[in-house]
């Protein structure tokens, strides 16, 4: 292209604006247009955070599922067997992998953004892009390990012939909507603050442990309310529990996946619940992407 | 020096900008919630970086961003890619942008050379089609060959500097943003850069360069914008803004480290730079005859002694210099106090630029010299028939 035409081009073109907001695209669509203009960097993104992790190993993408199997492998025999969880809950296998497996997503999504900014940092620091770019990588490659796990549920279910009517099957779509809101939210948040403040990966990681617990996935649903009133816990307590994002997709992955269920293994109205969370989970995504834009402004000082 | 095209639109313009940092001094959860709330104030400082700069850069020219350490130069390069968004005030840009990355910051050391330049391109902003169709002359100007299918953690630290350069300046850039990382590679590497650079002058791209090299600064650029703890001291054509920047930073040096009393027995004082006619100049035309008088201060009476001065371009490089000894001068008692000494040139041949002028002065040349480092400045003029640091008459003949 010669001088000319480039600037005659260059004086057509309307100027992008940094202020104190951030920068600013002279177009409509805000930031969601422009990340998907940049969807092709975000694939390859994904790909570098999935080839890199199993470089030089001698059975690469296998450990994506030599992990989770062997996971489940100790759970089931140490929990289901030795400590008799799985007396009571048919398909107990099922049972526990679905819910690992929608657990992990959850986890690993919050935990590999929340450290996605930082291990960016040359870039963060050398170039401008719109930077949720690097938590939406890191979800990315999780979900596609996910995925990957998802197949082996899948496969197993069917080996054990535990799968519900096709029907029932459909839950699975808006239990992974409702954890990848959360994830969203969640990650994009602490990818930010984590900057500021690097104990947030730590304190993440613990909190992320303890929270498997704090659902219904090595335990079912049933022995919560039992438990509760044991304790002496009032009736609230159990709602508090139920309305937990993470619990009710739990649930819901599990409708999609463990047919042995019946109406008694799930809390009412479980559809609304999800709406409800969804919600509010859409709220606090906004709510965590604004903070995230207004730190993100620092971010290259910061590192 | 590269003629550049006349100016086109304004594709850089900042309004008011100003930068400040908060600079914490507790930086973990604990500290934090300690000092939290009216306490924690204390533990944090102001720092303004950027200082109400406004600039307007036009397209097509190439503006060396100039500076001592934390003038905010850098800071200045970062608000105007988009790195970093100012306290107040706005940036405008237009174009593609791209910048050269550090050592290929965005390169991966597990992937391979192909990956890492497909990767690279995208954060630049190409899209995959765009990326195979420049592929092979990426691969060509890198001067990787084979190596790409080769993970780049086994490259030199040569061949990954390159592919990055290969990859930034195949981006078609309107601007690009360069912070000091010309400096690497080794000189056949370096040249070409500077090739590509002239090359992107011409085409009518804008560059934005930060350095601390002078002589870098000036053969780049035709701006120069100084930047002095942030604010903004000069504006203007790249010579003068490389004399603003010496003034800045004489001005600095003074502040940093006040004159010592003489200790040694003999010391240059003061070097004068003076025409035909004795009086002191700053610029000289090739040719003219140059007078450098030093100002010699003495403790007491000595003997014997010598003395000497060298001149230097600001990249450090001398081109002339000379002292009695070697003049064949005896010199003989110098009495106590102040005394000068001329050094008479006839013509004085250098090309066009700046020059520093050093002085020594001891009892013995070669012993306990004490050295005026810098001690005058002038610039040559009027000799637009060739470049480098030598003023010559030629003739081309075919």
């Amino acid at each position: 292209m010669n001088t000319s035409e480039r600037f005659a081009r260059l004086a057509d073109l309307p100027f992008t604006t940094t202020d104190a907001r951030g920068l600013t695209r002279p177009m409509r669509g805000g930031k969601i247009r422009e990340i998907f203009d940049r969807r092709g960097l975000l694939g390859l993104l994904v790909r570098r955070d999935l080839q890199a992790r199993y470089r030089d190993s001698v059975l690469g993408f296998l450990w994506t599922l030599i992990r989770p199997v062997v996971q489940f492998l100790m759970y089931y025999l140490v929990l289901g067997q030795f400590l008799r969880a799985a007396e009571g809950i048919p398909q107990f296998a099922i049972f526990l992998f679905a819910g690992l497996t929608i657990y992990s997503f959850f986890a690993e999504m919050v935990y590999g953004a929340t450290t996605s900014v930082l291990s960016n940092a040359g870039l963060v620091k050398k170039i401008y892009l719109p930077r949720e770019i690097f938590p939406l990588a890191s979800i990315g490659a999780a979900a596609f390990m996910f995925l990957v796990q998802v197949v082996v549920l899948l496969a197993g279910a069917i080996l054990f012939q535990a799968l519900p009517s096709p029907v029932q099957m459909l839950w699975f779509f808006p239990a992974v909507l409702l954890i990848l809101v959360y994830g969203l939210a969640f990650g994009i948040l602490l990818s930010a603050l984590n900057v500021y403040l690097r104990d947030v990966q730590y304190v993440t990681d613990v909190v992320m442990m303890l929270a498997m617990w704090g659902s219904p996935i090595v335990y079912s649903w049933t022995m919560v309310g039992p438990a509760f009133a044991q304790l002496g816990l009032p009736e609230w307590a159990l709602e508090v529990y139920t309305n937990n994002p993470i619990t009710l997709a739990v649930l819901a992955f599990r409708q999609a996946f463990w047919g042995a269920g019946t109406p008694a293994d799930y809390p009412p109205d479980l559809a609304l619940r999800m709406l409800v969370a969804g919600v509010i989970g859409v709220v606090v995504l906004v709510i965590s992407h604004r903070v995230f834009s207004r730190l993100q402004g620092n971010f290259a000082q910061e590192m | 020096m590269v003629v550049s095209p006349p100016p086109g639109p304004v594709v850089v313009a900042t309004k008011d900008l100003v930068k400040t940092f908060v600079v914490r001094k507790d930086n973990t959860l604990k500290e934090r919630i300690v000092h939290f709330g009216r306490r924690g104030r204390a533990h944090r400082q102001e720092f303004t970086a950027v200082d109400d700069v406004s600039v307007e850069i036009e397209a097509g020219t190439t503006v060396g961003l100039l500076g001592p350490n934390g003038s905010g130069k850098s800071t200045l390069l970062k608000l105007m890619g988009g790195i970093v968004s100012p306290t107040s005030g706005e940036v405008h840009t237009r174009g593609r942008m791209a910048a050269l990355l550090e050592l290929g910051a965005g390169f991966h050391p597990d992937l391979s050379g192909r990956e890492n330049v497909f990767l690279n391109a995208a954060i630049m902003g190409l899209t995959r089609a765009e990326t195979e169709a420049q592929f092979d002359d990426i691969v060509e100007f890198s001067g990787i060959g084979d190596f790409i299918d080769t993970q780049v953690k086994f490259y030199s630290s040569g061949m990954f500097v390159r592919l990055a350069f290969a990859v930034a300046v195949h981006t078609d850039p309107d601007v690009l943003l360069v912070d000091e990382v010309l400096a690497v590679g080794d000189e056949a590497f370096q040249r070409k850069c500077m090739e590509r650079i002239a090359r992107f002058r011409k085409e009518g791209r804008t560059i934005i360069l930060v350095s601390h090299s002078a002589a870098q600064v000036q053969e780049l650029c035709d701006r120069g914008i100084v930047l002095k703890d942030g604010e903004l001291v000069f504006d203007g054509g790249i010579n003068e803004a490389v004399s603003a920047l010496r003034d800045v930073l004489e001005g600095r040096r003074v502040g940093e480290k006040p004159p010592a009393e003489p200790t040694r027995p003999v010391e240059v004082t003061r070097i004068e730079v003076l025409d035909e006619n004795g009086d002191p100049q700053k610029v000289f035309r090739a040719g003219a005859p140059m007078t450098i008088r030093l100002h010699v201060h003495a403790k007491h009476d000595l003997p014997t002694w010598a003395t000497g001065f060298s001149i230097d371009t600001p990249a450090g490089q001398m081109v002339l210099a000379t002292n009695t000894e070697r003049l064949g001068r005896e010199l003989g008692t110098l009495t106590a106090g102040v005394s000068t000494m001329d050094f008479d040139i006839q013509s004085a041949n250098f090309g066009a630029g700046q020059y520093f002028i050093n002085a020594n002065a001891s009892e013995i040349i070669d012993i306990d010299t004490h050295v005026l480092w810098q001690g005058a400045r002038f610039s040559m003029a009027g000799n637009e028939t060739n470049l480098g640091s030598v003023a010559a008459a030629i003739t081309a003949t075919t």
